[in-house]
């Protein structure tokens, strides 16, 4: 599969800042892509450049091989569904999952109506307004007001995070089902690593309006390239320039047969219901922090232990 | 002890109102059913003739010529202050500024501004004394004491009252919602049409209200510019309690008028079944 959407070397500057400094991506079809980042990384203006809301001062979006720059939103088969959703408070459910569909014709169009709207179970909620819906309803009328126009890619401006924490792991899986359903290609915005390692097919992590690593969530997760990539994916333990995720750091009482191991001391340990949380200090200074499983034993604080890993769980990146 | 306050610090308003507002209106509902006295005021016996000869031709001409008037100058200002509210809505960090100038006409009578209009448009005014300059104009362009003096009065005075509620509704528009209509392939008149002018309808209906309410009623514009040439309601009214000396008559026409007002707001309040403004 070629490149889908393509970005090459993506400016955005604004007077005084700048916004992207050469993005370049190749989004494959069909894929469910995330650009992850801290916040003023680039990656809300990046979905902002492919939809048209904004311009870029340099470079190229190509969409199958044709220029997207320089359209105007309204000409760009991509649709975005906005963080705030933005749904037309003065139209009902219906109404808004209609609105594009005056620019379309055919009954294919009235079609994709009754599909959408039963596949993302809308068909009580037609006559209602925006009002008058849960945050979760309010997410799947902005995904239907999309899905209808049959985008080439969808863009989903951090789709979970105006949900309920309890709800966003059920619409987690919902749109991860819905994606592959559709398949249509996803490109979503979002800060928070865990979204972005359990939804995206593959992950740009995005720092300072460039690229940092480009790679599926094991490659992102496991083999992270930089420090920046290692710390944002998750926590690290630095050792002698090595890194450990702590679910890979291994305490034990006697150094273990055939592995590296430090002479450390336990400080504290917490138990967590269903692991314990073990900080200890290798001799030298450096402190971990252990994910252990709780029926690995118990230890007390001043307890002497050996740190240690596996040397294929070593986490390596460039300085 | 929370209502008690409410109820003492809502005094002095209700008092006042009751005093300026509730004692004059029985006052003038009294008046409009009596006969009229020779010198002015009002004398038994009580009597419908005021309320009949609101019928006749000449009187219910004013009052429709009145209505069209007001209808016409509310039509101008809802189409001039709209773009202007619609700026003034996203215009960033300049908005408070630009609502202050928008409120400066304030800052004089209205007396002092509609003699300006007239030194503007009379025959020896600025705007004819450039045109006859310019050569552009052999003779001054009757531009003072008219029907299109008085609608230009109107308008001028009464735009701020269309421009703010417009302001205010324009202003929650989330605006997201427009890139989202642009997003779904709404053109930018398309998406004007069918997203800003909906969603600005409560501005809408509250401006045309202020507006429309004040000019049907507008007494010192017409009669300054217009040069008494242009007779509406409120030159009418004030005409019966002065050079006619006709109370009982003037009571009952300020009543029809008030009538109207509230047939209006009463289907505004309907409409929105929630409190006006």
């Amino acid at each position: 599969m070629g490149a889908h959407l393509e970005l090459r070397n993506l400016v955005k500057e604004y007077p005084g800042h700048t916004a992207l400094a050469g993005l370049s991506l190749e989004i494959r079809e069909g894929e469910f892509f995330a650009l992850l980042g801290p916040s003023g990384c680039g990656k809300t203006t990046t979905l902002r450049l492919i939809a048209g809301f904004e311009q870029p001062t340099g470079g190229e979006i190509l969409l199958r091989g044709a220029r997207l720059d320089g359209l105007p939103p309204w000409q760009r088969n991509v649709s975005t569904v906005f963080q705030s959703y933005a749904l037309f408070p003065h139209l009902t459910v219906r109404e808004n999952i209609e609105f594009g569909l005056r620019y379309r014709n055919g009954p294919a169009a009235r079609r994709a109506v009754e599909e959408c709207v039963e596949m993302l179970g809308l068909g009580d909620k037609l006559g209602r307004f925006p009002r008058q819906l849960s945050g979760g309803e309010k997410q799947r009328v902005a995904l239907a007001r999309s899905l209808v126009l049959r985008p080439d890619v969808l863009l989903l401006d951090e789709p979970l995070s105006a949900l309920d924490p309890n709800l966003r792991k059920q619409v987690r899986v919902e749109l991860r089902a819905l994606q592959r359903r559709v398949g249509i290609t996803f490109v979503f915005v979002t800060h928070d690593k865990e979204e972005a390692l359990s939804l995206a097919d593959r992950i740009a992590l995005l720092r300072g309006g460039r690229c940092e690593q480009l790679g599926t969530p094991q490659e992102l997760y496991l083999r992270p390239r930089t420090r920046f990539a290692a710390s944002f994916l998750g926590p690290v333990n630095w050792i002698g320039g090595v890194g450990l995720r702590p679910e890979a750091t291994l305490v034990r009482p006697a150094p273990p047969a055939g592995l590296p191991a430090l002479p450390a001391r336990v400080r504290a340990a917490l138990f967590l219901g269903n692991c314990l949380h073990v900080e200890a200090e290798v001799e030298g200074g450096a402190r971990v922090l252990a994910e252990v499983s709780r029926f690995d034993g118990t230890y007390e604080p001043g307890q002497p232990v050996y740190v240690s890993w596996r040397p294929e769980d070593e986490i390596r990146v460039r300085e | 002890m929370k209502s008690r306050l409410r109820t003492l610090a809502l005094a002095p308003a209700a008092a006042l109102l009751a005093a300026s507002v509730g004692f004059p209106f029985v006052i003038l509902a009294a008046y409009a059913f009596l006969s009229r006295g020779a010198y002015g005021g009002v004398m038994p016996p009580w009597t419908l003739e005021n309320w009949q000869r609101l019928a006749d031709p000449l009187y219910a001409g004013i009052l429709a010529r009145s209505f069209v008037v007001a209808a016409v100058s509310t039509a101008l200002c809802l189409v001039a202050g709209f773009p202007l509210a619609l700026f003034l809505a996203r215009a960033g960090r300049r908005k408070n500024l630009l609502l202050a100038l928008v409120m400066l006409p304030f800052w004089t009578s209205l007396l002092v501004r509609t003699y300006a209009w007239m030194f503007l448009l009379r025959d020896t005014g600025l705007v004819n004394t450039i045109l006859l300059r310019a050569g552009l104009t052999s003779e001054p362009l009757p531009l003072l004491y008219n029907w299109g003096a008085v609608v230009l009065g109107l308008v001028y005075a009464h735009l701020p009252f269309m421009v703010l509620p417009l302001y205010a509704a324009l202003e929650r528009q989330e605006p997201h919602l427009l890139e989202a209509a642009a997003d779904l392939g709404a053109g930018e008149w398309q998406a004007f049409w069918r997203v800003t002018l909906p969603l600005a309808a409560p501005g809408i209906r509250a401006g045309v209200l202020l507006v429309f309410i004040p000019c049907l009623g507008a007494f010192l514009i017409p009669d300054l510019l217009g040069g008494g040439k242009t007779i509406l309601a409120g030159t009418l009214i004030q005409n019966q309690f002065t050079a006619s000396r006709d109370w009982p008559f003037g009571s009952a026409v300020s009543l029809a008028l008030m009538a109207a007002v509230l047939v209006l707001l009463w289907l505004e309040v309907r409409r929105r079944k929630e409190p006006l403004l």
